[in-house]
């Protein structure tokens, strides 16, 4: 991340087709570090299959894309990760049944040699997890189980996971459909800290006040194509509406 | 966006859960771990045999019997799973044991050679023939555990089915290879056998020591390995568990077969306390191994369990049987009661956690 000028990504002509089900066609567009970048569309309008793509849950039938200027190809979600993609899922996939710290280091757990065995570094892991919790400032204790968590809470431990990758793109996933009003803040404030810290956001939303609360620029996307790319201080709820129903065909 | 920034992180409004409402105060292990001890206060009492030695000694056997492979299952549980082939598991290694324990120490049978001094060629190693039949056994439960975790992990096939079908077909080879008839442990090695699986060591029984160890080891590895976590994490949420990662496939696998691991030994050491492996032996104790473990705590849900609860469920049923043998009580009643208490012991956790 040289200048800010630099994509961290970059799709073009990207589409996708299911047999004959055109569901993406021709979408071009690019997000740099620290910029939030909200996705919006309705059902259907193709939103799901782009960030599955960009996931690498599927692959694209036509187009490039691009990671850090360079082109990449994703089989596997585990490829986009290891780029440093990281996806926030709405149902924040964390198992309720284990600790806050636990649910960050969930698959990549930091471990001691004793020996021939090498064993779960609970400490370690428990000061790292807190540290993250402390740079999102959000009131989590690593020990705590999610179970007894709230929805913000929730939110800063899935967020906390990508930060232990140093992702530097994270795409959340309706973070703020479920959760109470208070949550949202404490949520829309979890994106804030990912920009400060020069990390790409793109946030799939259905609500626009929290679009415009947090996105730089906003992407509008129907029918499987991109019909709006504005900075967000050049549009309004009420234009974006439009382009979403389809009342205006493209701005 | 104006979202209040405090600095550093503080917990002014998250309250930190108190001490008696985590941990294993507040799981259901801990309250079947108070109602063991208040039953063995009552057993003192009640009968003045309960305390003595012999009695003790016999208690410690009797659960150890089932205790082992109730941990097994426990792994199984906790991601959610369940295994009712254990019990078949049981008769079937203890039977392979015993066949390969006699068949090594015939002289003339077809898989051995005769050394010069007429004995096989193995006996003259002290123990070969034990080890190697001891391996034998568990080595078909290995490739039963594969079989199960195999449908269900890569073939998608539902635990309980899978099982089921595997509780059939274990328990028909047992009856296949013994021609119905059962085996038993020979040969220069039976006595060592005997030794080690109903002997004891300063009095303290030898299938408790192995339940002790292995007890242990469980809990390291539930929750000091990486793969315990996954375990864990698999019983919560498996999803979550395949999107960060984990090897769910490799991880349901392993479960399955430390599971009929687990009971594969415990049906050898069942065997040379009978003397020997009778093809209905350990019939429908899948059924009290889960039992055992439901009432330790682990929840079928998944996610849930744990070695501690696994000996405390065995431990309370044999208390249970134990104490109604002692106060003359009809013995027809301590299936009834085992009933009761699988269901008490639930209830009281859901009651509790509605509480809370």
């Amino acid at each position: 991340m040289t200048s800010a000028a630099t994509p961290v990504l970059e799709l073009s002509g990207i589409g996708k087709e299911f047999g004959a089900i055109r569901a993406l066609h021709d979408v071009d567009l690019h997000v740099r570090p620290g910029e939030v970048v909200g996705l919006m569309g309705d059902n259907g309008a193709g939103k799901s299959t782009l960030v599955k793509i960009i996931a690498g849950n599927f692959r694209p039938t036509h187009g490039e894309i691009r990671f850090d200027g360079n082109a990449v190809h994703f089989y596997r979600p585990i490829d986009a990760r290891a780029v440093g993609i990281e996806v926030v899922y709405q149902d924040l996939a964390l198992a309720d049944n284990l600790t806050a710290a636990a649910n960050v280091f969930l698959g990549r757990e930091l471990k001691r040699k004793f020996g021939p065995v090498a064993l779960l570094d609970h400490k370690a892991m428990a000061s790292r997890a807190l540290e993250l919790f402390g740079e999102l400032r959000s009131e989590t204790r690593p020990h705590d189980l999610v179970k007894q968590m709230s929805g913000g809470q929730r939110q800063a431990v899935a967020i906390a996971r990508t930060r232990l990758s140093n992702a530097k793109l994270v795409m959340m996933d309706e973070p703020t459909a479920a959760i109470s009003v208070r949550q949202v803040e404490q949520v829309l404030g979890l994106i804030h800290r990912l920009k400060e810290q020069g990390v790409a956001v793109m946030l799939i939303s259905h609500r626009m006040p929290d679009v415009f609360a947090v996105c730089d620029r906003v992407i509008v996307m129907r029918r499987g194509e991109k019909r709006a790319d504005k900075p967000i201080h050049e549009t309004s709820p009420e234009e974006v509406t439009a382009l979403i129903t389809g009342a205006k065909e493209a701005a | 966006m104006s979202v209040p920034m405090e600095n550093p992180i503080s917990f002014t409004n998250v309250g930190r859960t108190k001490w008696w409402h985590r941990g294993i105060f507040a799981s259901q292990t801990g309250y079947v771990l108070l109602a063991l001890v208040v039953l063995m206060i009552v057993m003192r009492f009640a009968s003045p045999y309960f305390f003595t030695e012999g009695n003790m000694q016999n208690v410690a056997k009797n659960f150890s019997f089932i205790a082992i492979a109730t941990l097994g299952i426990t792994f199984v549980i906790i991601t959610g799973g369940i295994d009712l082939s254990v019990g078949s598991m049981m008769c079937f290694s203890a039977m392979i044991t015993s066949m390969v324990m006699v068949e090594l120490s015939a002289p003339g049978s077809s898989f051995v050679h005769l050394a010069a001094d007429g004995k096989t060629a193995v006996a003259n190693v002290p123990g070969l023939i034990l080890l190697i039949s001891v391996l034998a056994g568990l080595f078909v439960a290995f490739i039963v555990g594969m079989i199960n975790g195999f449908c269900i992990a890569v073939l998608g096939l539902s635990p309980f089915v899978t099982t089921l079908g595997m509780l059939s077909i274990v328990r028909g080879l047992a009856y296949v290879v013994s021609n119905g008839r059962g085996s038993f442990p020979g040969g220069p090695d039976a006595d060592l056998f005997y030794a080690l699986t109903s002997g004891d060591v300063l009095g303290v029984p030898a299938p408790f020591i192995y339940l002790v160890i292995l007890a242990v080891v469980m809990a390291v590895v539930l929750h000091h390995t990486s793969f315990g976590r996954h375990v864990f994490a698999l019983g919560g949420n498996e999803k979550a568990a395949e999107l960060t990662g984990i090897p769910v496939v490799r991880v349901k696998i392993e479960v399955y077969v430390i599971c009929a691991l687990a009971a594969g030994l415990q049906g050898i050491i069942i065997s040379g306390w009978l003397g020997s492996a009778p093809a209905n032996m350990a019939t429908s104790y899948e059924l009290n191994v889960i039992a055992a473990a439901v009432i330790g705590g682990a929840n079928l849900a998944g996610g849930l369990g744990g070695p501690l609860g696994a000996i405390v469920g065995c431990v309370l049923l044999e208390v249970i049987r134990n104490g109604l043998v002692l106060a003359q009580v009809n013995s027809y009643w301590q299936q009834t009661l085992v009933g009761v208490i699988i269901i008490l012991a639930v209830l009281v956790d859901r009651i509790r956690s509605r509480m809370t």
